[in-house]
Protein backbone atom coordinates (compact mmCIF):
# COMPACT_ATOMS: atom_id res chain seq x y z
CA UNK A 1 0.00 0.00 0.00
CA UNK A 2 2.75 2.35 0.92
CA UNK A 3 4.18 2.03 -2.76
CA UNK A 4 0.75 3.29 -3.57
CA UNK A 5 0.68 6.66 -1.62
CA UNK A 6 4.27 6.95 -3.08
CA UNK A 7 2.81 6.76 -6.92
CA UNK A 8 0.07 9.05 -6.05
CA UNK A 9 2.70 11.73 -4.61
CA UNK A 10 5.04 11.30 -7.07
CA UNK A 11 2.18 12.37 -9.85
CA UNK A 12 0.99 15.35 -8.12
CA UNK A 13 3.62 17.09 -6.67
CA UNK A 14 7.31 15.11 -7.33
CA UNK A 15 6.57 14.99 -11.40
CA UNK A 16 3.76 16.70 -11.53
CA UNK A 17 2.88 15.94 -15.53
CA UNK A 18 2.07 19.64 -16.98
CA UNK A 19 4.39 21.86 -15.09
CA UNK A 20 7.25 19.63 -13.95
CA UNK A 21 7.33 16.81 -17.13
CA UNK A 22 5.88 19.27 -19.35
CA UNK A 23 3.74 16.59 -20.85
CA UNK A 24 0.09 17.27 -22.31
CA UNK A 25 0.53 21.10 -23.32
CA UNK A 26 -1.88 20.53 -25.98
CA UNK A 27 -5.08 20.44 -23.63
CA UNK A 28 -3.56 22.33 -21.22
CA UNK A 29 -3.10 25.49 -23.27
CA UNK A 30 -6.22 25.20 -25.57
CA UNK A 31 -8.98 23.99 -23.11
CA UNK A 32 -8.14 25.99 -19.82
CA UNK A 33 -10.43 28.84 -20.49
CA UNK A 34 -12.01 28.22 -17.49
CA UNK A 35 -11.62 26.89 -14.20
CA UNK A 36 -14.96 24.22 -14.96
CA UNK A 37 -13.37 23.51 -18.29
CA UNK A 38 -9.70 22.78 -16.70
CA UNK A 39 -11.31 20.12 -13.89
CA UNK A 40 -13.25 18.26 -16.51
CA UNK A 41 -10.99 18.02 -19.35
CA UNK A 42 -8.16 16.88 -15.89
CA UNK A 43 -10.67 14.72 -14.62
CA UNK A 44 -11.97 12.82 -17.87
CA UNK A 45 -8.29 12.20 -18.83
CA UNK A 46 -7.60 11.08 -14.79
CA UNK A 47 -10.44 8.07 -15.55
CA UNK A 48 -8.94 7.11 -18.75
CA UNK A 49 -5.18 7.36 -17.30
CA UNK A 50 -6.16 5.21 -14.54
CA UNK A 51 -8.12 2.70 -15.96
CA UNK A 52 -6.13 2.09 -19.58
CA UNK A 53 -2.93 1.84 -16.79
CA UNK A 54 -4.53 -0.64 -15.13
CA UNK A 55 -5.58 -2.59 -18.12
CA UNK A 56 -2.12 -2.32 -19.87
CA UNK A 57 -0.26 -3.46 -16.90
CA UNK A 58 -2.65 -6.33 -16.94
CA UNK A 59 -1.82 -7.23 -19.92
CA UNK A 60 1.52 -6.63 -19.97
CA UNK A 61 3.10 -10.31 -20.13
CA UNK A 62 0.70 -10.73 -23.17
CA UNK A 63 1.34 -7.93 -25.11
CA UNK A 64 4.50 -8.12 -27.71
CA UNK A 65 7.33 -6.29 -27.70
CA UNK A 66 7.15 -4.91 -31.04
CA UNK A 67 3.56 -3.87 -31.38
CA UNK A 68 2.82 -2.42 -27.97
CA UNK A 69 2.42 1.20 -28.60
CA UNK A 70 -0.84 0.02 -31.57
CA UNK A 71 -1.70 -2.28 -28.14
CA UNK A 72 -1.20 0.59 -26.21
CA UNK A 73 -3.69 2.91 -28.36
CA UNK A 74 -6.58 0.84 -28.66
CA UNK A 75 -6.56 0.14 -25.30
CA UNK A 76 -6.55 3.80 -24.38
CA UNK A 77 -8.53 4.83 -27.58
CA UNK A 78 -11.74 2.46 -25.95
CA UNK A 79 -11.53 4.26 -22.69
CA UNK A 80 -11.73 7.77 -24.53
CA UNK A 81 -14.78 6.76 -26.29
CA UNK A 82 -16.35 5.32 -23.57
CA UNK A 83 -15.80 8.79 -21.94
CA UNK A 84 -17.09 10.57 -24.45
CA UNK A 85 -20.33 8.64 -24.81
CA UNK A 86 -20.67 8.79 -21.06
CA UNK A 87 -20.07 12.99 -20.90
CA UNK A 88 -22.40 13.29 -24.00
CA UNK A 89 -24.99 11.76 -22.24
CA UNK A 90 -24.93 12.82 -18.71
CA UNK A 91 -22.87 16.42 -19.06
CA UNK A 92 -24.16 17.76 -22.37
CA UNK A 93 -22.76 20.93 -21.37
CA UNK A 94 -19.37 19.93 -20.44
CA UNK A 95 -19.10 18.03 -24.01
CA UNK A 96 -19.78 20.47 -26.12
CA UNK A 97 -17.23 23.08 -24.41
CA UNK A 98 -14.41 20.85 -24.49
CA UNK A 99 -15.39 19.46 -28.19
CA UNK A 100 -12.51 18.24 -30.36
CA UNK A 101 -10.12 18.11 -27.51
CA UNK A 102 -12.35 14.97 -25.88
CA UNK A 103 -11.57 12.34 -28.68
CA UNK A 104 -8.07 14.05 -28.87
CA UNK A 105 -7.13 12.71 -25.31
CA UNK A 106 -6.24 9.40 -27.30
CA UNK A 107 -3.14 10.84 -28.07
CA UNK A 108 -2.30 12.98 -24.95
CA UNK A 109 1.23 12.11 -24.52
CA UNK A 110 0.64 11.55 -20.52
CA UNK A 111 -1.25 8.18 -21.29
CA UNK A 112 1.10 7.08 -23.10
CA UNK A 113 3.70 7.72 -21.61
CA UNK A 114 2.98 6.58 -18.65
CA UNK A 115 1.57 3.45 -20.14
CA UNK A 116 5.56 3.24 -21.50
CA UNK A 117 7.41 4.14 -18.70
CA UNK A 118 5.16 2.98 -15.50
CA UNK A 119 2.60 0.28 -16.63
CA UNK A 120 4.04 -1.59 -19.11
CA UNK A 121 6.33 -2.58 -16.65
CA UNK A 122 4.63 -2.48 -13.43
CA UNK A 123 1.64 -4.60 -11.67
CA UNK A 124 -1.72 -3.72 -11.55
CA UNK A 125 -2.21 -1.89 -8.07
CA UNK A 126 0.75 0.78 -8.33
CA UNK A 127 -0.10 1.64 -12.09
CA UNK A 128 -3.33 1.85 -11.43
CA UNK A 129 -2.67 4.28 -8.38
CA UNK A 130 0.25 5.53 -10.89
CA UNK A 131 -2.13 6.94 -13.35
CA UNK A 132 -4.92 8.12 -10.19
CA UNK A 133 -1.64 10.46 -9.42
CA UNK A 134 -0.39 11.61 -12.58
CA UNK A 135 -4.46 12.21 -13.52
CA UNK A 136 -4.88 14.56 -10.35
CA UNK A 137 -1.54 16.12 -10.69
CA UNK A 138 -2.75 16.93 -14.72
CA UNK A 139 -6.28 18.31 -13.05
CA UNK A 140 -5.06 20.23 -10.54
CA UNK A 141 -2.49 22.20 -12.26
CA UNK A 142 -5.30 22.30 -14.82
CA UNK A 143 -7.84 23.95 -12.54
CA UNK A 144 -5.29 26.26 -11.59
CA UNK A 145 -5.09 27.60 -15.19
CA UNK A 146 -8.15 28.12 -15.69
CA UNK A 147 -9.17 29.69 -12.55
CA UNK A 148 -6.51 32.17 -12.86
CA UNK A 149 -7.32 32.82 -16.43
CA UNK A 150 -11.21 32.59 -15.56
CA UNK A 151 -10.16 35.48 -12.88
CA UNK A 152 -8.20 37.67 -14.76
CA UNK A 153 -9.97 37.38 -17.91
CA UNK A 154 -12.96 37.39 -17.36
CA UNK A 155 -13.58 38.45 -13.64
CA UNK A 156 -15.23 34.95 -12.41
CA UNK A 157 -14.63 32.08 -10.20
CA UNK A 158 -15.95 28.90 -11.68
CA UNK A 159 -18.52 30.55 -13.74
CA UNK A 160 -19.76 33.19 -10.47
CA UNK A 161 -19.50 36.42 -12.06
CA UNK A 162 -17.85 39.42 -9.81
CA UNK A 163 -17.70 42.57 -11.05
CA UNK A 164 -14.36 43.83 -9.06
CA UNK A 165 -12.52 45.12 -11.99
CA UNK A 166 -11.75 45.68 -15.90
CA UNK A 167 -11.40 42.06 -17.35
CA UNK A 168 -7.94 41.90 -18.99
CA UNK A 169 -9.39 39.64 -22.01
CA UNK A 170 -6.14 38.80 -23.57
CA UNK A 171 -5.80 36.01 -20.67
CA UNK A 172 -8.84 34.25 -21.91
CA UNK A 173 -6.80 33.87 -25.45
CA UNK A 174 -3.94 31.93 -26.37
CA UNK A 175 -1.84 34.34 -25.01
CA UNK A 176 -3.03 34.17 -21.92
CA UNK A 177 -2.88 30.59 -21.68
CA UNK A 178 1.23 31.08 -22.61
CA UNK A 179 1.66 33.91 -19.74
CA UNK A 180 -0.23 31.50 -16.75
CA UNK A 181 1.64 28.29 -17.51
CA UNK A 182 5.21 30.26 -17.76
CA UNK A 183 4.36 31.99 -14.33
CA UNK A 184 3.27 28.52 -12.69
CA UNK A 185 6.14 26.59 -14.32
CA UNK A 186 8.69 29.55 -12.85
CA UNK A 187 7.19 29.54 -9.20
CA UNK A 188 7.28 25.51 -9.24
CA UNK A 189 11.29 25.63 -10.41
CA UNK A 190 11.99 28.57 -7.90
CA UNK A 191 10.02 26.69 -4.87
CA UNK A 192 12.37 23.61 -6.06
CA UNK A 193 15.50 25.70 -6.40
CA UNK A 194 15.21 27.04 -2.69
CA UNK A 195 14.59 23.59 -1.33
CA UNK A 196 17.49 23.01 -3.35
CA UNK A 197 19.62 25.98 -0.96
CA UNK A 198 18.17 24.90 2.06
CA UNK A 199 19.63 21.63 1.77
CA UNK A 200 16.88 19.16 0.83
CA UNK A 201 17.64 16.34 -1.82
CA UNK A 202 15.91 17.31 -4.71
CA UNK A 203 17.55 15.53 -6.92
CA UNK A 204 14.55 12.71 -7.42
CA UNK A 205 12.64 15.72 -8.97
CA UNK A 206 13.29 15.82 -12.19
CA UNK A 207 11.76 16.36 -15.22
CA UNK A 208 10.80 12.77 -16.59
CA UNK A 209 13.90 10.09 -16.59
CA UNK A 210 16.54 12.49 -18.47
CA UNK A 211 19.16 10.11 -16.47
CA UNK A 212 21.65 8.17 -18.99
CA UNK A 213 21.24 5.10 -19.97
CA UNK A 214 24.38 3.41 -19.05
CA UNK A 215 24.30 4.81 -15.04
CA UNK A 216 20.45 3.79 -14.48
CA UNK A 217 20.50 1.09 -12.07
CA UNK A 218 16.36 1.15 -11.68
CA UNK A 219 14.56 1.38 -14.84
CA UNK A 220 14.28 -1.93 -17.47
CA UNK A 221 13.86 0.15 -19.88
CA UNK A 222 17.58 0.40 -20.46
CA UNK A 223 18.19 -2.91 -22.18
CA UNK A 224 15.09 -1.86 -25.12
CA UNK A 225 16.37 1.33 -25.65
CA UNK A 226 20.16 0.20 -26.45
CA UNK A 227 18.22 -2.47 -28.72
CA UNK A 228 17.10 0.46 -30.74
CA UNK A 229 19.87 2.29 -30.74
CA UNK A 230 22.14 -1.05 -32.09
CA UNK A 231 19.61 -1.74 -34.43
CA UNK A 232 20.03 2.30 -35.61
CA UNK A 233 23.65 2.07 -35.77
CA UNK A 234 23.84 -1.13 -37.84
CA UNK A 235 20.89 0.41 -40.37
CA UNK B 1 57.17 58.01 -30.86
CA UNK B 2 55.79 56.82 -27.15
CA UNK B 3 52.32 56.87 -28.12
CA UNK B 4 52.94 54.64 -30.91
CA UNK B 5 54.82 51.79 -28.21
CA UNK B 6 51.40 51.89 -26.19
CA UNK B 7 50.17 48.65 -26.26
CA UNK B 8 46.40 48.08 -25.46
CA UNK B 9 43.72 45.50 -26.97
CA UNK B 10 40.79 46.03 -29.15
CA UNK B 11 38.67 48.17 -29.26
CA UNK B 12 41.16 50.99 -29.96
CA UNK B 13 38.93 53.83 -31.43
CA UNK B 14 35.83 54.90 -29.19
CA UNK B 15 32.90 56.55 -30.09
CA UNK B 16 31.72 59.00 -27.80
CA UNK B 17 28.01 58.17 -29.05
CA UNK B 18 26.82 56.25 -25.74
CA UNK B 19 22.96 54.70 -25.06
CA UNK B 20 22.03 57.20 -22.84
CA UNK B 21 22.54 59.98 -25.41
CA UNK B 22 20.57 58.14 -28.16
CA UNK B 23 17.73 57.63 -26.50
CA UNK B 24 17.54 60.92 -25.16
CA UNK B 25 17.73 62.34 -28.67
CA UNK B 26 15.12 60.26 -29.49
CA UNK B 27 13.12 61.67 -26.45
CA UNK B 28 13.74 65.52 -27.46
CA UNK B 29 12.54 64.15 -31.35
CA UNK B 30 9.33 62.73 -30.09
CA UNK B 31 9.02 65.71 -27.79
CA UNK B 32 7.02 67.65 -31.00
CA UNK B 33 4.58 64.83 -31.59
CA UNK B 34 3.86 64.43 -27.89
CA UNK B 35 3.71 68.21 -27.53
CA UNK B 36 1.17 68.49 -30.33
CA UNK B 37 -0.77 66.28 -28.57
CA UNK B 38 -1.36 67.70 -25.67
CA UNK B 39 -1.99 70.87 -27.17
CA UNK B 40 -4.02 69.05 -29.59
CA UNK B 41 -6.00 66.81 -26.96
CA UNK B 42 -5.99 68.75 -23.70
CA UNK B 43 -4.53 67.55 -20.27
CA UNK B 44 -5.86 64.06 -20.06
CA UNK B 45 -2.78 63.19 -22.68
CA UNK B 46 -0.35 64.62 -20.47
CA UNK B 47 -1.43 62.63 -17.75
CA UNK B 48 -1.25 59.82 -19.94
CA UNK B 49 2.30 60.18 -21.16
CA UNK B 50 3.96 61.28 -17.67
CA UNK B 51 2.39 58.40 -16.06
CA UNK B 52 2.98 55.64 -18.94
CA UNK B 53 6.58 57.16 -18.46
CA UNK B 54 6.71 56.81 -14.52
CA UNK B 55 5.03 53.22 -14.96
CA UNK B 56 8.20 51.91 -17.19
CA UNK B 57 11.10 53.56 -15.25
CA UNK B 58 9.73 52.49 -11.88
CA UNK B 59 8.65 48.87 -13.17
CA UNK B 60 12.14 48.41 -14.72
CA UNK B 61 13.76 49.65 -11.46
CA UNK B 62 11.97 47.81 -9.45
CA UNK B 63 12.51 44.25 -11.36
CA UNK B 64 16.14 44.75 -11.25
CA UNK B 65 15.86 45.87 -7.72
CA UNK B 66 13.85 42.77 -7.01
CA UNK B 67 16.42 40.40 -8.90
CA UNK B 68 19.50 42.42 -7.79
CA UNK B 69 20.58 43.30 -11.21
CA UNK B 70 22.29 46.39 -12.39
CA UNK B 71 20.21 49.69 -12.33
CA UNK B 72 19.49 50.80 -16.02
CA UNK B 73 17.03 53.45 -15.98
CA UNK B 74 19.39 55.93 -16.60
CA UNK B 75 19.44 55.02 -20.13
CA UNK B 76 16.28 56.45 -20.80
CA UNK B 77 15.51 53.59 -22.78
CA UNK B 78 12.58 52.66 -20.50
CA UNK B 79 11.28 56.53 -20.84
CA UNK B 80 11.55 56.00 -24.99
CA UNK B 81 9.62 53.15 -24.56
CA UNK B 82 7.11 54.92 -22.21
CA UNK B 83 6.62 57.67 -24.41
CA UNK B 84 6.24 55.99 -27.58
CA UNK B 85 3.14 53.61 -25.41
CA UNK B 86 1.63 56.61 -24.35
CA UNK B 87 2.13 58.61 -27.85
CA UNK B 88 0.18 55.19 -29.13
CA UNK B 89 -2.93 55.67 -26.65
CA UNK B 90 -6.29 57.05 -27.36
CA UNK B 91 -6.33 60.74 -25.50
CA UNK B 92 -9.41 59.51 -23.73
CA UNK B 93 -7.85 56.33 -22.30
CA UNK B 94 -8.65 55.91 -18.80
CA UNK B 95 -5.34 56.98 -16.89
CA UNK B 96 -4.35 53.17 -15.52
CA UNK B 97 -4.08 52.02 -18.45
CA UNK B 98 -1.09 53.37 -20.04
CA UNK B 99 0.47 52.47 -17.07
CA UNK B 100 -0.70 48.88 -17.04
CA UNK B 101 0.54 48.50 -21.06
CA UNK B 102 4.07 50.12 -18.96
CA UNK B 103 4.77 47.45 -17.03
CA UNK B 104 3.30 44.46 -19.48
CA UNK B 105 6.12 46.30 -22.14
CA UNK B 106 9.27 46.57 -19.50
CA UNK B 107 8.12 43.11 -17.61
CA UNK B 108 6.81 40.75 -20.00
CA UNK B 109 8.22 41.82 -23.43
CA UNK B 110 11.93 43.75 -22.23
CA UNK B 111 13.33 42.81 -18.44
CA UNK B 112 12.50 38.96 -19.08
CA UNK B 113 13.93 38.30 -22.57
CA UNK B 114 17.29 39.90 -20.89
CA UNK B 115 16.62 43.99 -20.62
CA UNK B 116 17.91 45.74 -23.62
CA UNK B 117 19.60 44.62 -26.52
CA UNK B 118 17.64 41.21 -26.09
CA UNK B 119 13.89 42.26 -26.73
CA UNK B 120 12.95 40.47 -29.70
CA UNK B 121 9.96 42.77 -30.50
CA UNK B 122 9.53 46.62 -29.94
CA UNK B 123 8.11 46.56 -26.07
CA UNK B 124 5.80 49.78 -26.70
CA UNK B 125 4.15 47.81 -29.87
CA UNK B 126 4.00 44.95 -28.24
CA UNK B 127 2.21 46.68 -24.70
CA UNK B 128 -0.35 48.53 -27.17
CA UNK B 129 -1.30 45.31 -29.37
CA UNK B 130 -1.49 43.41 -25.74
CA UNK B 131 -3.63 46.16 -24.78
CA UNK B 132 -5.53 46.23 -28.04
CA UNK B 133 -6.59 42.46 -27.74
CA UNK B 134 -7.32 43.32 -24.03
CA UNK B 135 -9.38 46.29 -23.94
CA UNK B 136 -10.84 46.56 -27.69
CA UNK B 137 -13.18 48.59 -26.54
CA UNK B 138 -11.60 51.52 -25.06
CA UNK B 139 -8.55 51.27 -27.61
CA UNK B 140 -10.74 51.74 -30.48
CA UNK B 141 -12.74 54.39 -29.03
CA UNK B 142 -11.24 58.09 -30.51
CA UNK B 143 -13.48 60.18 -28.80
CA UNK B 144 -12.81 63.02 -26.68
CA UNK B 145 -13.52 66.14 -25.79
CA UNK B 146 -11.86 68.22 -28.65
CA UNK B 147 -13.15 65.63 -31.61
CA UNK B 148 -16.15 63.18 -31.54
CA UNK B 149 -16.58 60.35 -34.12
CA UNK B 150 -13.91 58.36 -36.22
CA UNK B 151 -10.31 58.51 -37.89
CA UNK B 152 -9.71 59.78 -40.70
CA UNK B 153 -8.73 56.40 -41.96
CA UNK B 154 -11.94 54.61 -40.83
CA UNK B 155 -13.74 57.47 -42.37
CA UNK B 156 -11.92 56.95 -45.45
CA UNK B 157 -12.47 53.14 -45.09
CA UNK B 158 -16.22 53.54 -44.70
CA UNK B 159 -16.29 55.68 -48.09
CA UNK B 160 -16.55 58.86 -47.08
CA UNK B 161 -14.23 61.82 -47.42
CA UNK B 162 -11.40 63.44 -45.17
CA UNK B 163 -9.96 66.89 -45.19
CA UNK B 164 -6.35 66.09 -45.74
CA UNK B 165 -4.72 69.26 -44.99
CA UNK B 166 -6.08 68.87 -41.32
CA UNK B 167 -4.25 65.52 -41.52
CA UNK B 168 -1.20 66.73 -42.40
CA UNK B 169 -1.09 69.39 -39.60
CA UNK B 170 -2.81 67.14 -37.23
CA UNK B 171 -5.98 68.96 -35.92
CA UNK B 172 -7.60 65.20 -36.34
CA UNK B 173 -9.12 62.18 -34.13
CA UNK B 174 -6.45 59.64 -33.73
CA UNK B 175 -3.87 58.37 -30.65
CA UNK B 176 -2.44 61.20 -28.87
CA UNK B 177 0.68 61.02 -30.96
CA UNK B 178 0.14 59.81 -34.11
CA UNK B 179 -2.07 62.62 -35.67
CA UNK B 180 0.63 65.39 -36.59
CA UNK B 181 2.22 64.28 -39.31
CA UNK B 182 4.42 67.30 -39.55
CA UNK B 183 5.36 66.87 -36.02
CA UNK B 184 6.50 63.52 -36.29
CA UNK B 185 8.49 64.63 -39.36
CA UNK B 186 10.33 67.78 -37.74
CA UNK B 187 11.54 65.17 -35.17
CA UNK B 188 12.58 62.73 -37.43
CA UNK B 189 14.75 65.25 -39.60
CA UNK B 190 16.50 65.46 -35.80
CA UNK B 191 17.12 62.38 -35.52
CA UNK B 192 18.20 61.88 -39.43
CA UNK B 193 20.56 64.93 -39.21
CA UNK B 194 22.31 63.40 -36.08
CA UNK B 195 22.33 60.34 -37.72
CA UNK B 196 20.86 58.35 -34.84
CA UNK B 197 19.18 56.49 -38.34
CA UNK B 198 18.90 56.65 -41.60
CA UNK B 199 16.15 56.52 -44.24
CA UNK B 200 16.11 52.65 -45.58
CA UNK B 201 13.82 51.71 -43.34
CA UNK B 202 11.68 54.15 -43.33
CA UNK B 203 12.19 55.15 -47.06
CA UNK B 204 11.87 51.38 -48.21
CA UNK B 205 8.29 51.05 -45.49
CA UNK B 206 7.31 54.01 -47.30
CA UNK B 207 7.41 53.28 -50.62
CA UNK B 208 6.40 50.34 -50.79
CA UNK B 209 3.11 51.27 -48.55
CA UNK B 210 2.69 53.97 -51.13
CA UNK B 211 3.12 51.31 -54.65
CA UNK B 212 0.94 48.79 -52.71
CA UNK B 213 -1.93 50.78 -51.72
CA UNK B 214 -1.49 52.33 -55.77
CA UNK B 215 -1.98 48.43 -56.76
CA UNK B 216 -4.70 47.07 -54.71
CA UNK B 217 -6.40 49.85 -52.70
CA UNK B 218 -8.72 50.34 -55.62
CA UNK B 219 -8.28 54.12 -56.25
CA UNK B 220 -5.27 53.55 -58.28
CA UNK B 221 -1.87 55.89 -57.58
CA UNK B 222 -4.80 59.14 -56.62
CA UNK B 223 -3.04 61.37 -54.52
CA UNK B 224 -5.86 62.63 -52.46
CA UNK B 225 -6.08 59.24 -50.97
CA UNK B 226 -2.45 58.06 -51.36
CA UNK B 227 -1.25 61.33 -48.96
CA UNK B 228 -4.39 60.73 -46.84
CA UNK B 229 -2.85 56.74 -46.48
CA UNK B 230 -0.12 58.63 -45.52
CA UNK B 231 -1.16 61.18 -43.14
CA UNK B 232 -3.36 59.21 -41.57
CA UNK B 233 -2.90 56.46 -38.51
CA UNK B 234 0.35 55.51 -36.96
CA UNK B 235 2.60 55.18 -40.30
CA UNK B 236 4.74 58.07 -39.73
CA UNK B 237 4.81 57.27 -36.36
CA UNK B 238 5.72 53.32 -36.70
CA UNK B 239 8.11 54.20 -39.97
CA UNK B 240 10.33 56.65 -38.46
CA UNK B 241 10.26 56.05 -34.87
CA UNK B 242 9.08 52.18 -34.23
CA UNK B 243 10.60 50.02 -37.14
CA UNK B 244 13.50 51.75 -36.78
CA UNK B 245 14.32 50.56 -33.44
CA UNK B 246 18.18 50.13 -33.32
CA UNK B 247 16.99 46.30 -31.12
CA UNK B 248 14.19 44.75 -33.41
CA UNK B 249 15.40 45.92 -36.62
CA UNK B 250 18.16 43.83 -39.40
CA UNK B 251 21.81 44.77 -38.91
CA UNK B 252 22.72 44.14 -41.91
CA UNK B 253 21.92 47.40 -44.83
CA UNK B 254 20.27 45.06 -47.46
CA UNK B 255 18.46 43.32 -44.59
CA UNK B 256 17.04 46.60 -43.07
CA UNK B 257 15.49 47.17 -46.82
CA UNK B 258 14.28 43.98 -46.93
CA UNK B 259 12.62 44.71 -43.61
CA UNK B 260 10.78 47.78 -44.53
CA UNK B 261 9.56 46.18 -47.91
CA UNK B 262 7.84 43.77 -45.44
CA UNK B 263 6.47 46.38 -43.27
CA UNK B 264 4.95 48.27 -46.34
CA UNK B 265 3.50 44.82 -47.64
CA UNK B 266 2.01 43.79 -44.37
CA UNK B 267 0.59 47.46 -43.41
CA UNK B 268 -0.79 47.71 -47.00
CA UNK B 269 -2.56 44.27 -46.48
CA UNK B 270 -3.82 44.79 -42.83
CA UNK B 271 -5.15 48.83 -43.69
CA UNK B 272 -6.63 47.73 -47.62
CA UNK B 273 -8.04 43.76 -46.82
CA UNK B 274 -8.63 43.69 -42.69
CA UNK B 275 -11.50 44.72 -40.63
CA UNK B 276 -9.88 47.38 -39.16
CA UNK B 277 -8.75 50.47 -40.94
CA UNK B 278 -5.23 50.52 -38.88
CA UNK B 279 -2.65 48.36 -39.09
CA UNK B 280 0.62 49.58 -38.56
CA UNK B 281 1.50 47.97 -34.71
CA UNK B 282 0.66 44.47 -35.95
CA UNK B 283 2.68 45.05 -39.38
CA UNK B 284 5.73 45.83 -37.27
CA UNK B 285 5.68 43.31 -34.66
CA UNK B 286 5.25 40.54 -37.40
CA UNK B 287 7.76 42.12 -38.92
CA UNK B 288 10.42 42.23 -35.70
CA UNK B 289 10.07 38.63 -35.45
CA UNK B 290 10.96 38.07 -39.10
CA UNK B 291 14.06 39.91 -38.20
CA UNK B 292 16.45 37.31 -37.51
CA UNK B 293 15.85 35.28 -40.64
CA UNK B 294 16.20 38.52 -42.61
CA UNK B 295 19.43 39.19 -41.10
CA UNK B 296 20.82 35.29 -41.81
CA UNK B 297 19.72 35.41 -45.31
CA UNK B 298 21.05 38.78 -45.94
CA UNK B 299 24.49 38.44 -44.17
CA UNK B 300 27.17 39.93 -46.17
CA UNK B 301 30.10 37.48 -47.43
CA UNK B 302 33.21 37.51 -45.75
CA UNK B 303 36.07 38.99 -47.24
CA UNK B 304 37.95 36.54 -48.97
CA UNK B 305 34.56 33.99 -49.52
CA UNK B 306 33.06 33.20 -52.34
CA UNK B 307 33.64 33.54 -56.30
CA UNK B 308 35.30 30.50 -58.31
CA UNK B 309 38.28 28.46 -56.16
CA UNK B 310 41.27 28.09 -58.28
Amino acid sequence: MNKCVERLHNGIIKENPTLVLMLGMCPTLAVTTSAINGLGMGLTTTVVLALSNMIIAALRNIIPDKIRIPAFIVIIASFVTMMQLLLQAYIPSLYKSLGIYIPLIVVNCIILGRAEAYAYKNPILPSFFDGLGMGLGFTISLTIIGLLREFIGGCSVFGHELSLFTPIAIFKMAPGAFFVLALLTAIQNQVKLTGEKKGRDVSKIQSGCGSDCMQCAVGDCKDRVMAADNEKEEA
Amino acid sequence: MSDMMNVSSNPHIRSKVSTDKIMLCVVLALLPAAGFGVWNFGLNALWQILLTIAACVISEALYELFMKKKLTIFDFSAVVTGLLLALNMPPAAPLWLGPMGGVFAIIVVKMLFGGLGQNFMNPALAARCFLLISFPGIMTNFECDAYTGATPLATLKAGGSVNVLNMIIGRTSGTIGETSMIAIVAGACILLLLGIIDLKIPGSYIITFVIFYGLFGGHGFNSYYISAELAGGGLMLGAFFMATDYVTRPVTKLGQIVFGVILGILTGIFRIFGASSEGVSYAIIIGNMLVPLITRFTAPKPFGRGGERI
